[in-house]
């Protein structure tokens, strides 16, 4: 019924006519005609008009609980994202360009890349950044696959980075044939021990979470210094939003850097559309996969922007390219670029100290309600506390009645997380019905 | 036009967060000092913004027939429905029983592409078409693995195929062997006989291929791979061709992607995201990507398939995307899909006719929603280039088509209008392409020195590579 | 096209002058930096890596097209060319003095065109195109 074409009777039949067919089916003569559906034998519904679409997708919208207040994280992280980012980033033209090969009607979007480009390099301290790739699993996964070389085909592994990260970074193995090893926790933490056995002449990269999947902040420099020690790469993969306060990837030696940028302005929405965050140092700058915006200027001397450094890319080297990206997250890098803008360094500064200062609050009035932290180590904005898991799920059940998702469910205990999103009297009520339940 | 970081002032910014309520604490290492970024006003970020948006040729800004990209219209509706707060406020690790109505876009996203492509399983996991050839691949890997078939490490792929195929097939661990193409671009079949063998893991095909012609041996092909063990992928780059028309599960594939950004109208984003679902036919279902969405007592809920290659990404795809296309599909139902597809073929064969005694025509054929042109004769003849026509017609306000691919045809330029173009839009594309042609032959520098009109003339691409400037930075830490 | 007559020839286009016996410096010809144009970037290896005859030790980058270069030698890399890392139009304004790596201690080297023979096969490239 809802439809996109705009053709009346006659223009068809002229078109038709000077295509030299009779009939729009004709056009498929090359198709054998065993294979060609009849009419009707699709089995979909009916098309609709666009009150009747409006209704049916607005009723699954409804069919969701919307939780006020959102106490997990493990991934997906509910900041607050100015007014201004959703307004830039409706622009149509922004919207629906194509990725921009055609360098003179693509200045906006370029430069937008750039700029993107120069921000990432900023917030992580790192030398270079490309365009953006699918999420922070596959920036992982991709950073993990740029190490490899003839003598070193083994990636290690954190044991205390997100699990579907290293599920991701596992599935991309199976494909390059590349090993994988985890390095054990121990305490919440990277294991410096294990990594110690683990790390040889056969290592071609160590890939750890700062702060990690617990919330804990690593020992990052030092790690660094054992993984170079045994001559392979360090990659970190990490918090953007932490990135303000912590010591960056750059401080703590990292040779690529990557991270989920969901929480620069992209909203949670189940999962995606995020942005995978891809930096490098200068001397692994060739082996970065993706598009690469560069500035360079026309015949009369004005400064423009091209994708550059193609030849890394699919389309040129076929085969012989390392990965085979093409489409990337350009609108949500187009996002966390205007959320970097409109927050500017201070109140992302302030975002991160709000979001890590309420988690402590939170975590002491927890330990108070006798649900105690699991592990001793520093913490940014995510924590874990020891519980049982029906007692988890009691905790779960009766702050899903108020409106709040508590926190995640994991091996012993519950993963929290706090963001600047959250008000104090918010806290006081969760660790008020914590008590309450546990008390019972 | 100055960057942002070259805008604004010290101390201009919005005020966006209140007062911390809590006592502050601190990290015992912290960065040395604060990310330099920019500090603009609300009105400085916005009218920067808009300034760089009036330097993108969009998809309303003017008729964009860019061959193998489906630059369709992106309907308004598809992003109010995105926009809805019941899905973009849902956490992916909330409760499935609170997210029932996010689980139910993705299994009838899932069961309406199965009925479209002929599949019967489908994850929406990959986030782009070369991220579901990438899964896809696996899945045939996995398959083979599973049966104790250790020897089938190599994919065909056929010369004109797109630089992803080869990319992608590498990645999945596969060597590749490139198949010529017969002279109407179409899989040599003799060639793909003599290819095969108990080393093939699989093929990989467009159909349409990528000169924009329905492949009329497909049965044979697909019965070839199959005898010798091998699968068939099928690159869903050109469905919006064949949508509701025919069926690639029908044509003997066994694994697809689609891309929901051309196919099912989704915007392209300036590069993405788009979403690139994996379907395939039962027998591959145990290996797809996990989790994927089952019907259940309890309702609907996620589960890992028993001998799943692993996720390729995090959580469930690009979320958002699927929601605009589900629009998309039930707004069109079972009647629009056939009626798109059909439209795209004859505009594309409209345009294709009237160009004719201007362009050569790489095959002269009935064509499915796009055609290429070679202009080779036309180089030869007055030195202007597919790339000098393409420049010119930016002067004209109309986005080039894409320029030198397929590889396989000299000087090609590859035009795919769509459906959504009406006969006016064509005729005066068909008009502008003509006056080119004629340029082309009378004032050949107008072209050679094309665009004339727009922001920027042609770039330096060759500076650009040779002494890479990647990112601002500020004058005091010049590197 | 420039062939000088002192060098040898591979037909994957590259160059080689023989300094002695065992050591020989290689790099690309005329008519391989003329199909490539304009080059952004060349990927030196490592001195003391080994090449082997017909295998590929680096590969040459232009804006549009990659080109792998393959060594008509096997032995090991003495001593790389750096100043390409900096220039790598050098490769388009003096190919034959822009040599990319020295080879020493060959062991083997494939069957090699003289500048004549050269010449003749380039004919038939050209008619391939």
């Amino acid at each position: 019924m809802g439809s996109y074409v705009s053709i009346t009777e006659m223009e068809q039949q002229k078109m038709l006519d000077a295509v030299g067919v009779r009939s729009l089916d004709e056009l498929y003569k090359d198709v054998p005609a065993e294979m060609l559906l009849s009419e009707g034998e699709l089995k979909l519904p009916s098309g609709k008009s666009e009150l009747e679409v409006r209704e049916s997708i607005g009723a699954y919208a409804a069919q969701n609980t919307r939780f006020a207040t959102v106490l997990r994280g493990a991934g997906s992280y509910r900041h607050y994202i100015p007014a201004v980012v959703k307004s830039v980033i409706s622009r149509e033209e922004l919207v629906t360009a194509y990725t921009p090969y055609q360098a003179e009607v693509s200045q906006g979007i370029l430069q937008s890349i750039y700029e993107y480009q120069s921000m990432i390099c900023q917030l992580f301290g790192m030398d270079v950044s490309n365009a953006s790739v699918y999420d922070g699993c596959t920036a992982a996964a991709e950073a993990v696959g740029m190490c490899r070389d003839r003598r070193r085909g083994k990636a290690l592994v954190s044991a205390c980075a997100d699990p579907q990260v290293i599920e991701t970074i596992r599935t991309y193995c199976f494909g390059s044939g590349m090993e994988l090893a985890l390095v054990s926790e121990k305490n919440g933490q990277t294991d410096a021990d294990a990594l110690k056995e683990l790390a040889g002449a056969d290592t071609a990269c160590l890939y750890i979470q700062q702060p990690n999947y617990y919330g804990q902040m690593e020992d990052a420099e030092g790690l660094g210094a054992i993984i170079h020690e045994a001559g392979g790469k360090y990659i970190m993969g990490v918090n953007p939003i932490a990135c303000a306060v912590m010591a960056t990837p750059g401080e703590c030696g990292a040779d690529i850097a990557v991270g989920e940028g969901q929480p620069l302005g992209l909203p949670t929405s189940f999962g995606g559309p995020y942005l995978g965050i891809m930096t490098a140092t200068q001397a692994m700058m060739r082996k970065l996969p993706g598009r690469i915006v560069g500035k360079t200027s026309d015949h009369d001397g004005n400064v423009g922007y091209v994708l550059t450094l193609t030849a890394r890319e699919q389309h040129i080297r076929r085969e012989k390219a390392s990965s085979n990206i093409c489409s990337n997250e350009a609108l949500c890098a187009l996002t966390a670029a205007v959320y970097l803008s409109a927050m500017g360094a201070k109140s992302l500064t302030e975002a991160a100290e709000q979001s890590m200062a309420k988690a402590h609050y939170l975590a002491g009035l927890l330990a108070e309600a006798e649900l105690p932290l699991k592990y001793e180590g520093e913490y940014f904005h995510e924590f874990v506390t020891v519980c049982e898991s029906q007692k988890a799920q009691a905790i779960l059940d009766a702050l899903e009645k108020k409106g709040i998702l508590g926190g995640l469910p994991v091996e012993g205990g519950l993963l929290w997380c706090a963001t600047e999103m959250v008000s104090r009297a918010k806290l006081d009520e969760t660790a008020a019905i914590v008590k309450e339940v546990l008390a019972r | 036009m100055k960057l942002i970081f070259e805008k604004g002032q010290e101390g201009h910014g919005l005020g966006l967060l209140p007062e911390c309520d809590v006592p502050k604490v601190s990290l015992s290492r912290t960065r040395r000092k604060p990310p330099v970024l920019p500090h603009v006003s609300e009105n400085e970020l916005t009218r920067h913004y808009t300034a760089l948006a009036k330097r993108v040729h969009g998809m309303n800004d003017g008729f964009y027939p860019l061959g193998s990209c489906t630059m369709k219209y992106n309907p308004k509706i598809n992003e109010e429905m995105a926009a809805l707060p019941g899905f973009t406020d849902l956490h992916p690790l909330q409760p499935v029983e609170t997210a029932q109505g996010a689980l139910r876009v993705l299994k009838e996203t899932e069961e309406a592409i199965c009925e479209i492509t002929g599949m019967d399983r489908m994850t929406l996991q990959p986030a782009a078409g070369a991220h579901g050839e990438f899964t896809g691949l696996l899945l045939i890997k996995a398959y083979h693995k599973s049966r104790g078939d250790f020897g089938r490490t190599k994919i065909i792929v056929p010369d004109s195929a797109h630089g992803t195929n080869p990319a992608s097939s590498v990645m999945a661990g596969f060597t590749v062997v490139n198949v010529p193409s017969d002279e109407n671009g179409c899989v040599d079949v003799e060639a793909l006989r003599a290819a095969v063998g108990p080393d093939t893991a699989g093929l990989m095909l467009t159909n349409p291929n990528t000169v924009g012609i329905f492949d009329k041996n497909i049965l044979e092909i697909t019965k070839i791979i199959h005898e010798a063990g091998g699968q068939c992928y099928y690159d869903g780059a050109n469905l919006n061709a064949v949508m509701g028309v025919v069926r690639p599960g029908d044509m003997g594939f066994d694994v697809i992607h689609v891309n929901l950004h051309k196919t099912f109208s989704t915007p392209h984003g300036g590069g993405g995201p788009g979403s690139g679902p994996v379907g395939c036919k039962a027998h591959l279902a145990a290996f797809l990507p996990g989790p994927c969405v089952e019907k259940s007592d309890e309702g609907l809920i996620l589960r890992k398939p028993a001998q799943s290659i692993g996720r390729v990404r995090g959580f469930y795809g690009n979320f958002l995307v699927v929601v605009r296309a589900l629009t998309y599909i039930q707004t069109l139902g079972k009647e629009g899909i056939p009626e798109a597809a059909k439209h795209a073929v004859l505009n594309a064969n409209y345009m294709m006719a009237r160009l004719k005694d201007s362009y050569h025509m790489a095959y002269d054929t009935i064509c499915m929603h796009e055609f290429v042109m070679n202009l080779s004769e036309l180089k030869k003849e007055t030195g202007v280039s597919a790339m000098d026509i393409a420049k010119g017609l930016l002067d004209h306000g109309i986005h080039p088509p894409t320029m030198y691919f397929p590889l396989i045809v000299h000087e090609a330029l590859m035009v795919e209008p769509t459906e959504t173009e009406t006969k006016d839009t064509l005729d005066e594309a068909i008009g502008v392409f003509i006056q080119l042609a004629e340029l082309a032959r009378t004032q050949p520098e107008e072209l050679l020195s094309a665009p004339h009109v727009t922001p920027v003339g042609r770039l330096d691409e060759v500076g650009a590579a040779r002494k890479p400037v990647l990112r601002w930075t500020p004058e005091e830490q010049d590197i | 096209m420039n062939i000088p007559a002192e060098l040898k020839y591979s037909k994957t286009h590259e160059w080689v002058k023989m300094l002695d016996e065992t050591t020989a410096l290689i790099g690309i010809t005329d008519y391989a930096q003329d199909a490539l144009g304009d080059v952004v970037f060349v990927d030196i290896p490592e001195a003391g890596d080994a090449v082997t005859a017909g295998e590929s030790f680096t590969d040459v980058e232009s804006v549009k097209a990659v080109s792998e270069v393959i060594s008509p030698v096997s032995g090991e890399i003495a001593e790389v060319n750096e100043a390409l890392d900096e220039a790598p139009e050098l490769l388009n304004q003096d190919c034959y003095e822009s040599w990319i790596i020295k080879v020493s201690g060959i062991t083997e080297t494939e069957e090699l065109l003289d500048a004549a023979a050269y010449e003749e096969y380039l004919k038939t490239c050209e008619e391939e195109e």
